[in-house]
């Protein structure tokens, strides 16, 4: 049986990429997908932690986030169209009207 | 039925307030000659009133002539109760009689000498105003409501005062009169409120029957009684200038000559003297500060008949008159003379009054010169003004018969034999009087006799409006004095009249002096007014050059003189200045500017400095943003971490 550590470290390296992803790009959608394996990431190290303890909280929790994340990418997405629409480009450093 | 006055006496106050209103408020859209009319007719009306109300008080016996009407209720609060009440007594009635007759006569003679003044209206709404605020202070059936009127005429007389208001000094006259009677004003509502803590009262009556009985006697010592004699006092030097607050009134001549006329020598500045003899049952009891009364009031007399001597503008010598006649009362009222005091107001209404609008004709002969040795020669184009102003310098001099003899008269003989005064009060009225005629006789010589330079444009008497009041108020200042006659030569039914006002006061021991000591002293009076004659006339007329050789002889004290023993400058240095500096340097530049100031704007500029640093992060970059959650999620699983561990 493969350790839990193991799981966990793969969870933190793709915790670690996705955030790193969302900070260097400039895409919003490569932004967004980045997101999303940070969400999965998370998702990973509930299952493994179930697994591991012999407990569905874990499970049921990797459902919510799921959930949530279908729906964020629906609100996400149209988001994203609406910004291209009005700037024309998806570069999230365009998206500086809010600053003092 | 005719009118009944008893009752509706209290009208009289409302006439001029009306005119003031409605001048004041519409004046602005009416032809001047209807301002003029309105404020005329209702000062006039006024009179109407209150000399119909004196033919019936005249009847009623001596002991109910005192009616008192209450009109509403101003203030209530515990057992504090302040009424809008009029009282009608032989001494208000006196004040009224003067109030409404001079201010008529005053109001006649305006509609001439401010005829071309811009703001015609706003002179008489103020007038009107004037007439108002002084009958309030004169009816007054209680301290604080008196303290209304008190108020009221101080206001008009700054509104008068500054009336040129385009003109600095008239403005900086205005402001000094107004700060200096703050100062007395300051005393009076002390006094009152003192009043009040010991005699849970404050209307004049409940008060005085109180200090009947429980004051019996006299206070030997200082005491309660006292401190509010003072207080008021200080109020009354304010007022009526009294030395060492009179410096207000010689510079409050910036203002319109009439109004110099009925604020600042017939009425308001008599006000102090009627405070003092309405209290008669307080002051009567504290001999201290009745002898602080009349020192004060001889030392004006003297001092202020010196400085007159020497002024070369024709009002301020008049000014400085007012003042040394005002001193004059106060050495009557000071001795325990009261009637005698208010008897002198009487006569000096008249003659004083006359004395300023004589000088206002001869202002406006000569087109607003009021430079004495500027004029000369005037008797001949001038006739009414000269005979009129000649009739008013002869009853302020003491000459009988004339009214200011009668008055000044009884004042020196009080000062003389009463119980509380003495020969050294009675020889610098004497004094007093000597200088009174010698500047007064060398006023009218400078201004009427002599040699003028008139020939080119020739001054000439202006129209009915001016001289009808110049004669009314010379006949009065002829006859006035003969209704108090000094005891050798027949009755005084102005003091008989006068008694019931003074039914509270207490009785320091009668003083019977035999007729021929007081016809000595009245013998005396009139030789020291000769004297002052006879000087004026060898320095002036016999020997025109004399004057200016004595002032050359004796630089030092021509020169002390004519700037009035500096005392603006004492002033200046030892109050104003100070109080200047306090004010900027101290209140100004470091509390306000440094202080308040400072630690406002030091709030505002902190948060400023600190939002520049921090609008730092807000660059609107949201991957900057991202990166700042994920520095904090860092944070948080760092502080775990360790704090787990």
């Amino acid at each position: 049986m493969v350790p839990i550590t193991h799981y966990l470290m793969l969870s933190a390296i793709l915790f670690a990429l996705g955030a790193l992803g969302v900070l260097i790009n400039r895409n919003i959608i490569s932004m967004f997908m980045c997101v999303e394996l940070m969400l999965n990431a998370v998702n990973l190290a509930f299952i493994a932690f179930s697994r591991f303890l012999n407990q569905v909280d874990g499970q049921i929790f990797v459902f919510f986030v799921m959930i949530v994340a279908a729906a964020e990418a629906a609100v996400g997405l149209a988001l994203i169209v609406l910004f291209f629409r009005d700037k024309s480009t998806l570069d999230v450093d365009q998206a500086n009207s809010l600053k003092w | 039925m005719p009118y009944n006055f008893e009752n509706g006496f209290w009208v009289l106050i409302l006439f001029p307030l009306l005119g003031a209103a409605v001048n004041g408020l519409m004046g602005k859209r009416f032809p001047a000659g209807m301002v003029a009319l309105i404020a005329c007719f209702m000062s006039g009306l006024s009179f109407l009133v209150a000399f119909g109300t004196f033919l019936q008080f005249s009847n009623l016996p001596g002991e109910s002539r005192v009616l008192s009407k209450h009109l509403f209720t101003w203030i209530e609060s515990g057992n504090f109760v302040a009424s809008f009440g009029l009282l009608l007594d032989p001494l208000s009635m006196v004040m009224i009689l003067i109030i409404t007759g001079v201010g008529f006569l005053i109001h006649v003679y305006s509609t001439r000498y401010m005829r071309e003044h811009p703001g015609f209206y706003r002179y008489f709404a103020y007038l009107n105003l004037f007439i108002f605020m002084m009958s309030v202070l004169a009816l007054a059936d209680n301290y604080l409501m008196m303290f209304i009127g008190w108020e009221g005429v101080g206001l008009c007389s700054y509104l008068l005062i500054g009336y040129y208001f385009d003109r600095k000094s008239a403005g900086d006259a205005a402001k000094k009169a107004f700060i200096v009677n703050r100062v007395g004003d300051a005393g009076f509502i002390l006094g009152v409120l003192l009043i009040f803590r010991t005699f849970q009262s404050v209307e004049f009556i409940p008060v005085f029957e109180q200090v009947v009985r429980r004051f019996p006697e006299a206070e030997a010592s200082f005491g309660i009684l006292s401190a509010i004699a003072l207080l008021l006092f200080v109020g009354a030097i304010g007022k009526s200038a009294q030395i060492p607050l009179y410096v207000w009134l010689p510079d409050a001549m910036e203002g319109p000559t009439p109004v110099s006329a009925l604020i600042h020598a017939a009425t308001m500045v008599t006000a102090g003297v009627y405070l003092t003899a309405r209290s008669a049952a307080l002051y009567s009891r504290t001999p201290e500060v009745l002898a602080l009364v009349a020192s004060i009031g001889a030392i004006t007399a003297l001092f202020a008949a010196l400085i007159a001597t020497v002024q070369t503008d024709i009002k301020r010598v008049l000014a400085y008159s007012t003042v040394s006649q005002l001193g004059y009362m106060f050495i009557a009222v000071g001795v325990g003379a009261f009637g005698a005091g208010i008897f002198h107001l009487f006569t000096h209404a008249f003659f004083k009054a006359l004395l300023f609008l004589g000088a206002g004709s001869v202002i406006l002969a000569l087109h607003h010169e009021q430079n004495l040795f500027k004029m000369g020669g005037l008797r001949r184009y001038l006739p009414i003004t000269s005979l009129t102003m000649w009739i008013g310098t002869l009853a302020i001099s003491g000459i009988p018969p004339f009214a200011g003899f009668f008055s000044k008269d009884e004042i020196l003989a009080k000062a003389y034999e009463s119980p509380l005064g003495s020969p050294l009060l009675w020889a610098l009225g004497l004094v007093a009087a000597g200088l009174t005629a010698f500047y007064m006789f060398r006023l009218m010589f400078l201004t009427f006799h002599g040699r003028g330079h008139h020939e080119k444009h020739p001054p000439r008497e202006d129209s009915n409006s001016v001289s009808i009041p110049l004669l009314f108020l010379a006949l009065f200042s002829l006859i006035a004095g003969w209704i108090g006659l000094p005891p050798y030569l027949g009755i005084n039914r102005f003091e008989h009249f006068l008694e019931p006002s003074f039914r509270y006061q207490y009785q320091h021991g009668a003083s019977e002096t035999a007729h021929t000591s007081e016809l000595l002293l009245a013998s005396v009076t009139i030789l020291a007014a000769v004297l002052g004659i006879a000087v004026s006339y060898l320095l002036y007329v016999r020997k025109p050059g004399t004057s200016g050789k004595l002032a050359s002889r004796f630089p030092s004290v021509y020169r002390i003189l004519e700037r009035k023993f500096y005392v603006d400058e004492i002033y200046d240095f030892l109050v104003v200045h100070p109080l200047y500096r306090l004010a900027v340097r101290t209140l100004w530049r470091t509390i306000d500017v440094r202080l308040i100031d400072g630690t406002v704007n030091g709030t505002g500029s902190f948060f400023q400095a600190w939002g520049h640093l921090l609008k730092r992060i807000q660059a609107g970059y949201a991957r900057i943003y991202a990166s700042w959650v994920l520095w904090g999620a860092l944070l948080v699983i760092l502080y775990c971490y360790f704090s787990l561990a």
